[in-house]
């Protein structure tokens, strides 16, 4: 006997076939998800690819004793594939940890923004009046300032009140985040606000909590999607610049941003040792790669502006 | 409504976005301990700064008392130009004034470079939708995107300053950077601007202009290659929305050439808006600005707030954020007062 759909999921299924064609259909899209499952891979197998030392934080980058407590990297061996940097940590197991180190730090970012948004941009959207005035006025402060120079003063201060760098670094990057999403939420809300379903559900004794959470909030799950996986890279890429500028992960940490700012050191070396910063440099980059194609694929998939051309 | 009246309202609106960045700033201070938070307030530059002197300042400064008179001191400090104290770098608006001509001689060379590179680059790709020149293009704008502007300037910098010896980090060679204080005393070199290349001019000194250009190669190509990767894609996607036009339909219909369709009718229209990205340009520029500046060692804002960040230097990097929020609004408003000044339908709308 044959197994039948259910009348009710037929459109869905229409859609999801609709959506592998079209991604099928574009190589760079492909591409981009190539390279999003490779990283996903690396970060969920990372204890298998890069065995940590039993009893210590995993994601502290060990040194190797065996050669000894130089300062300068070690080039590339069997047992170092991508050398050593700084007090001759493994560089391998850096970018391998460092990839787990990324979705960690994405995800507890894009979380929280995304449900701050979601809960402010509908009630700015759907009450409008004062509450979204005052909203929209303070998402234009904070939008006045260049990102990454806010979470920079926003980490500076933090640390000032005993905060751990690495909390004060995710916590400003949140409070960096939010009022894009607030913003696109709300406009998204505006958008469908007045359609006749949600007058036929409010005529219907729906609560404004059921309209917003049930009816609205559906009908702009495609937009944040595509926004927050445009963003997932950018998130890791202010994390790095943080880290970059030493504010972020502390020395040892299996962070690719980190692992630069260590290399850095060498640069005066010219190319001598090269792998102390080209390899984070190149998972970082196909990591930011990667989410960025993601995003555009999902856009021309799920966008009805971009989906028929 | 005209574009007087215009202009009128949206300097009007500008006021509590303003006071909104100040108090923004001031409540992220309030985190910050009296002890520390008192470096803000201070003008000058105090002599001695034992536990008994910042006492008597926490006292003088009103950092005892409750919250708004704080606020209503630190602006009147804010107003007449005090910025406060760096234990580290000394008083903040002096600093401020003396490395801006630095960071300003970068702008002035990356600014138009990305703002040319983009627009060519972006209307040609979608002239050329498909073929070679679009795909390249559109390869080199991710990469931009996606590659930190850091690693890129390390690899620059270790290729053609560690490797190749092309040029330096700074803004001079060292040893024409110490003959400077020579030459100002023989009165052969008279500090105009304070920056490297205009003043090398200015002086009518060629060795030094051309030492100084070199030293900015690097940095401007990071600047302009990280920045420039929006605007294609910006101007790419005008472009190819204003080519399919009926109004370039009738053009071609009309017997005109393909660069007059192209250039006289098309690019006009798919640049309008293009302007309003100069605001994120700017944006871009005051964060790439702390990243490449750092890399290159180059004297500027962003090297300065880089060096104070990592030291939890809290008066500097607190009026950092305060300058480039401001900078940065008044760069949007220039953006949209232009934008209705050439797109009439805005300030009609």
């Amino acid at each position: 006997m044959k197994f039948k759909v259910p009348e009710r999921l037929q459109p869905t299924i229409r859609e999801i076939k609709f959506i592998l064609r079209r991604i099928k259909d574009t190589p760079l899209s492909l591409f981009g998800i190539a390279i999003v499952m490779f990283f996903v891979v690396i970060a969920a197998f990372a204890p298998l690819l890069a065995p940590p030392v039993p009893g210590l934080n995993p994601y502290l980058i060990p040194s190797d004793p065996a050669l000894g407590f130089r300062v300068e990297p070690s080039p590339p061996s069997p047992k170092h594939p991508f050398g050593t940097t700084l007090l001759q940590r493994d560089i391998y197991y850096g970018c391998i940890w460092g990839t787990r180190w990324a979705f960690q730090v994405a995800l507890e970012v894009i979380i929280p923004i995304v449900a701050i948004g979601v809960v402010l941009g509908l009630i700015a959207g759907y009450y409008g009046g004062v509450i979204d005035e005052i909203l929209m006025r303070f998402t234009d402060i904070i939008l006045a300032f260049p990102g990454l120079i806010l979470a920079m003063c926003l980490v500076t201060v933090l640390t000032q009140a005993n905060w751990t760098t690495i909390d004060s670094v995710l916590l400003s990057i949140v409070l960096i985040g939010w009022p894009g999403y607030t913003r696109l939420i709300r406009g998204e809300t505006l958008r469908v606000r007045n359609e006749d379903y949600i007058e036929a559900a409010r005529a219907s004794g729906a609560s404004d909590l059921r309209i917003m959470f049930r009816h609205i909030l559906p009908n702009t799950i495609y937009s944040i999607i595509i926004v927050a996986s445009l963003d997932f890279g950018g998130i890791v890429l202010t994390t790095a610049a943080l880290s970059f500028l030493g504010l972020g992960a502390p020395t040892g940490w299996a962070d690719w941003g980190r692992l630069i700012y260590d290399g850095m050191s060498f640069v005066s070396g010219g190319l001598r040792w090269w792998w102390s910063w080209v390899y984070p440099g190149v998972f970082i980059s196909l990591f930011v790669l990667g989410w960025s194609l993601l995003g555009d694929a999902l856009r021309d998939v799920l966008d009805p502006l971009y989906r028929r051309k | 409504m005209g574009l007087r009246e215009y202009i009128i309202r949206r300097l009007i609106l500008l006021i509590p976005v303003a006071l909104g960045v100040i108090v923004l700033i001031f409540a992220l201070l309030q985190v910050v301990p009296p002890t520390r938070r008192v470096f803000v307030f201070l003008s000058g530059n105090p002599r001695e700064l034992n536990p008994e002197v910042l006492k008597s300042y926490i006292h003088m400064y009103g950092l005892d008392q409750p919250v708004w008179v704080q606020f209503a001191v630190w602006l009147n400090q804010l107003l007449h130009g005090n910025l406060g104290f760096s234990e580290i770098t000394g008083p903040v608006l002096e600093n401020l004034l003396r490395r801006a001509p630095a960071t300003i001689e970068i702008v002035i060379y990356s600014a138009p470079l990305i703002i040319l590179i983009g627009i060519w680059a972006g209307v040609n790709a979608a002239v050329k939708r498909d073929k070679p020149f679009d795909h390249v293009s559109r390869v080199l704008s991710v990469l931009g995107t996606s590659m930190p502007s850091f690693f890129f300037g390390i690899a620059l910098s270790a290729i053609f300053i560690a490797t190749l010896k092309w040029t330096g980090t700074g803004r001079l060679s060292p040893n024409l950077d110490s003959h400077l204080t020579t030459l100002r005393g023989l009165g052969q070199w008279h500090d105009y601007t304070n920056m490297v290349t205009i003043d090398a001019l200015l002086n009518g000194r060629l060795d030094y202009f051309i030492d100084g250009l070199k030293h900015l190669v690097l940095p401007v190509t990071v600047l302009v290659f990280i920045n420039t990767a929006t605007l294609v894609r910006v101007a790419r996607s005008s472009m190819l929305e204003a080519l399919s036009k009926t109004y370039i339909i009738a053009a071609r219909a009309k017997g005109l050439s393909q660069k007059e369709v192209v250039y006289k009718h098309a690019r006009r229209n798919a640049l309008i808006p293009v302007v309003t990205l100069a605001g994120l340009i700017v944006g871009g520029m005051m964060t790439g600005l702390v990243i490449t500046e750092t890399v290159f060692q180059f004297p500027g804002l962003g090297s300065w707030a880089a060096y104070a960040a990592q030291r939890f230097d809290v008066p500097v990097v607190a009026a950092y954020a305060l300058f480039s929020a401001i900078v940065f609004v008044l760069a949007n408003l220039i953006v949209d007062i232009l934008y209705a000044y050439i797109d009439p339908r805005i300030r009609l709308g």
